[in-house]
């Protein structure tokens, strides 16, 4: 069986700070990580391969030639190889784009039995790479997958609901999307670090998946960003003073009297 | 982008009817035809050897002007309409207004007509209405396959989903499916005045930055709207509009997912959304008992209690009660806000409330920025407190 999971770098957004001044987001200094929904996925890829040796596990993402960085660490974790798409022509992909790029490669890739890939990215936070580059594989797709069990050339997954869950069978090839429910990522392991250095990414551009870079990032691009600002701050209002009892009793009048209460 | 064969130069290998992955392309005579299915993704462009398919730049600009009304996805689950919607017709008819065009509902179901009169009730102008068994519970390719066509032979303008489970699920498949975009989990919608297209914002980055989204070449301008932010349609009883059946086939194994069970988890759902008043409860409150407390300040209130992720994560709560970027977005009368640091992703699902009442131990904690009123001290006296002077 081969799995292939769709991993995306992206900055910690926990670390992103704001410029006070210019009201742009600072980026320098802030870590580069291996987007969180995307561990998920790619332990429950790896948690498959436990189970049965037979299974090869290769990961895929589009982005710069840093992205490489992330994908040694996928292989650190157990992955067995490892794909780059990367070109000029990529670049500012919205998720037409980035789902057309990526279904590319999955092509050149060949048959694979199972896609995972998160959820949602932190960064754009559309949650929408995933099921459209199922759409464009032609292939089956279930979100926000919390659990996955696989018998034979079937899948067996929870889809989480807002209140509760859907017990859903599908055949493979499909394409499932981690929540972080789903399981607790591994760490790398020090023996898959060394091994992990020997082992060859491979880069493609967008002759390699044979896609006219008219087809390809900002140019392909449904949608654009027309502007860009951080969200305006309510702000800070009134610290009431003294004990608990007063602070209180000052509370609830000041309520009262803008009858909220 | 659309692509032609060009007929002279075909030479018949077929090599584009294996390679299109919307399955788009027949031979007839032994010339590749584009069918409807295309998406214009060009794959067989790239393919044919013999440079017998082009792109034709006419179709970048497609005649944007047949596309026409505004359209609201009506999420329905056991036959009743999710809230999110009445929030979506509510928006939909102020965008509509301003256009100078109406609104229509697209409801999928095995039974629709009592929810077809509510939908003209909240404002709907038409209701499409698709009707068959298989569509009773949510399934990506049942829906997407209905909607998808409905949108081909109807073109509305623009489409709003609500940013729920389901709705996040459709909304990308569709926009591949129509060729267009797709702009996610929207917190503000207006129109250009100049040009009558619609500017959407969302947050990104973890709600760190805000970015307004265009989509100014492809029709219909999709948005999935996040649930509890909009305004609510007012229900007119009585009003009365045109209702219109979509033709549903399905062929068999075109379904390829199967629900073998629905669980439903959450003993008593949490209806944040609805309430005026929300008591939420962090990891300040140092342990799971620590939401009887604030139980009893919502109830005096008539309210409802709710959490940070950090709670939830800690298996004090149900995670139907967390407030934030990746819970519920609420805007209630009075938020308070007690043993809770005030991190950007719980802010981002809170700060739009009247007014916030921060109650918090340390005097230097993030979430006095946004507080109407700050109270530094420990919630187990303060709310104490609070309940004596109610
Ligand atoms: C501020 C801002 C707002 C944006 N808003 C929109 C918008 O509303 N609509 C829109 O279409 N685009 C939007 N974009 C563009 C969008 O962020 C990019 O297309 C991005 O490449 C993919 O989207 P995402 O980060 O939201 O990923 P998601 O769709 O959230 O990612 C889901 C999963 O898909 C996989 N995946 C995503 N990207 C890659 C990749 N490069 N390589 C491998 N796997 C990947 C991963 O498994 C990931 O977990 C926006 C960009 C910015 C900067
Ligand atoms: C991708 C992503 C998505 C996320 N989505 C969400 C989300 O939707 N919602 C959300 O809430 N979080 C979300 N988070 C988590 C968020 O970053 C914070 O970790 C979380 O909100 C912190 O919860 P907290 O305020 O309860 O805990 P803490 O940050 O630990 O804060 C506890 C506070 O309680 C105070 N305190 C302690 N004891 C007392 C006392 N006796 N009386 C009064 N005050 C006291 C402390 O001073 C402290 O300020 C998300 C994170 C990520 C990375
Ligand atoms: S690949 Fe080119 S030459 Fe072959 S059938 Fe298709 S259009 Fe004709
Ligand atoms: S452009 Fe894409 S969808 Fe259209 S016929 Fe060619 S391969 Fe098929």
């Amino acid at each position: 069986m081969k799995i292939l999971v769709c991993v995306k770098q992206v900055p910690d957004t926990n670390e992103v700070k704001i410029d006070p001044v210019k009201g742009t987001l600072i980026r320098e200094g802030v870590p580069s990580i291996l987007n969180p929904d995307d561990a998920n996925a790619l332990e429950a890829a790896l948690a498959i391969k436990d189970n049965d040796p037979n299974v090869k596990v290769s990961v895929l993402t589009m982005g710069p030639p840093q992205a490489c960085e992330m994908l040694r660490e996928c292989l650190s974790m157990g992955a067995d190889d490892a794909y780059l798409l990367s070109d000029r022509a990529f670049g500012g992909a919205d998720t037409w784009s980035t789902s057309n790029t990526l279904a590319a490669g999955i092509r050149k890739i060949g048959e694979v039995d199972i896609i995972f890939a998160g959820r949602q990215a932190i960064d754009g936070d559309t949650a929408q790479v995933g099921p459209q580059t199922a759409q464009r594989l032609d292939i089956p797709v279930v979100t926000y997958v919390q659990h996955v069990e696989v018998i034979g050339n079937k899948v067996v997954v929870q889809r989480q609901m807002e209140d509760g869950y859907e017990l859903i069978e599908v055949s493979t090839p499909c394409l499932l999307t981690a929540v972080k429910e789903l399981n607790e990522p591994r760490f790398m392991s020090i023996y898959n670090i060394v091994d992990a250095c020997s082992k060859e990414i491979t880069i493609w551009g967008h002759e390699d998946i044979k896609l006219s870079p008219e087809n390809c990032g900002l140019k392909a691009s449904p949608t654009q960003v027309f502007r860009s600002f951080t969200p305006p701050t309510k702000g800070k209002g009134e610290m009431l003073n003294g004990t608990a009892a007063e602070m209180s009793k000052n509370l609830v009048s000041k309520l009262k009297g803008l009858h909220v209460i | 982008m659309s692509v032609r064969v060009i007929v002279e130069k075909c030479k018949g290998c077929s090599i584009c009817v294996k390679c299109c992955p919307f399955s788009a392309i027949d031979m007839e005579n032994k010339i590749a035809v584009i069918g409807d299915a295309c998406t214009g993704c060009g794959v067989c462009v790239d393919e044919c050897p013999f440079d017998a398919i082009e792109k034709t730049e006419d179709h970048v600009k497609k005649d944007l002007s047949e596309y026409k009304g505004v359209w609201v996805f009506a999420e329905q689950r056991e036959g009743k309409l999710m809230p999110v919607v009445i929030e979506l017709l509510g928006e939909a008819k102020k965008l509509a207004a301003e256009i100078g065009t109406d609104v229509s509902a697209v409801v999928c179901g095995d039974e629709v007509d009592a929810l077809t009169h509510e939908l003209f009730a909240y404002g709907a102008d038409k209701v499409y209405q698709a009707v068959h068994p298989e569509l009773k519970n949510y399934r990506t390719d049942a829906y997407t396959k209905v909607i998808e066509e409905a949108i081909n032979r109807y073109k509305p303008e623009i489409i709003l989903l609500g940013a729920t489970h389901i709705g996040r699920d459709l909304g990308p498949c569709l926009a591949v499916r129509c060729d267009t975009g797709l702009t996610a989990d929207c917190t503000k919608l207006e129109i250009d005045p100049d040009d009558k297209k619609i500017r959407q914002t969302r947050p990104a980055f973890g709600g760190n930055l805000m970015a307004t989204i265009i989509c100014p070449n492809h029709r219909p301008q999709m948005s999935t709207v996040r649930p509890g932010v909009m305004d609510k349609a007012e229900y007119v009883a009585g009003r009365e509009g045109v209702a219109i059946r979509l033709d549903v086939n399905f062929k068999e194994d075109e379904i390829r997912t199967k629900i073998i069970k629905i669980v439903k988890e959450a003993g008593e759902l949490a209806s944040l959304t609805d309430a005026e008043f929300i008591v939420s409860g962090g990891l300040g409150l140092g342990n799971p008992e620590g939401f009887e407390l604030l139980k009893k300040l919502a109830d005096k209130l008539g309210g409802t209690i709710g959490s940070s992720r950090a709670c939830v994560d800690s298996g004090w709560i149900d995670h139907s009660y967390q407030v934030g970027q990746t819970g519920t977005t609420v805007k209630p009368k009075i938020y308070f806000a007690c043993g809770i640091s005030g991190a950007i992703q719980h802010l981002a699902g809170m700060q739009s409330s009247d007014y916030i009442i921060a109650i918090n131990k340390n005097e230097n904690a993030p979430i006095f920025e946004v507080a109407d009123y700050g109270i530094v001290g420990d919630l187990y006296e303060v709310i104490p407190a609070i309940l004596e002077e109610l």
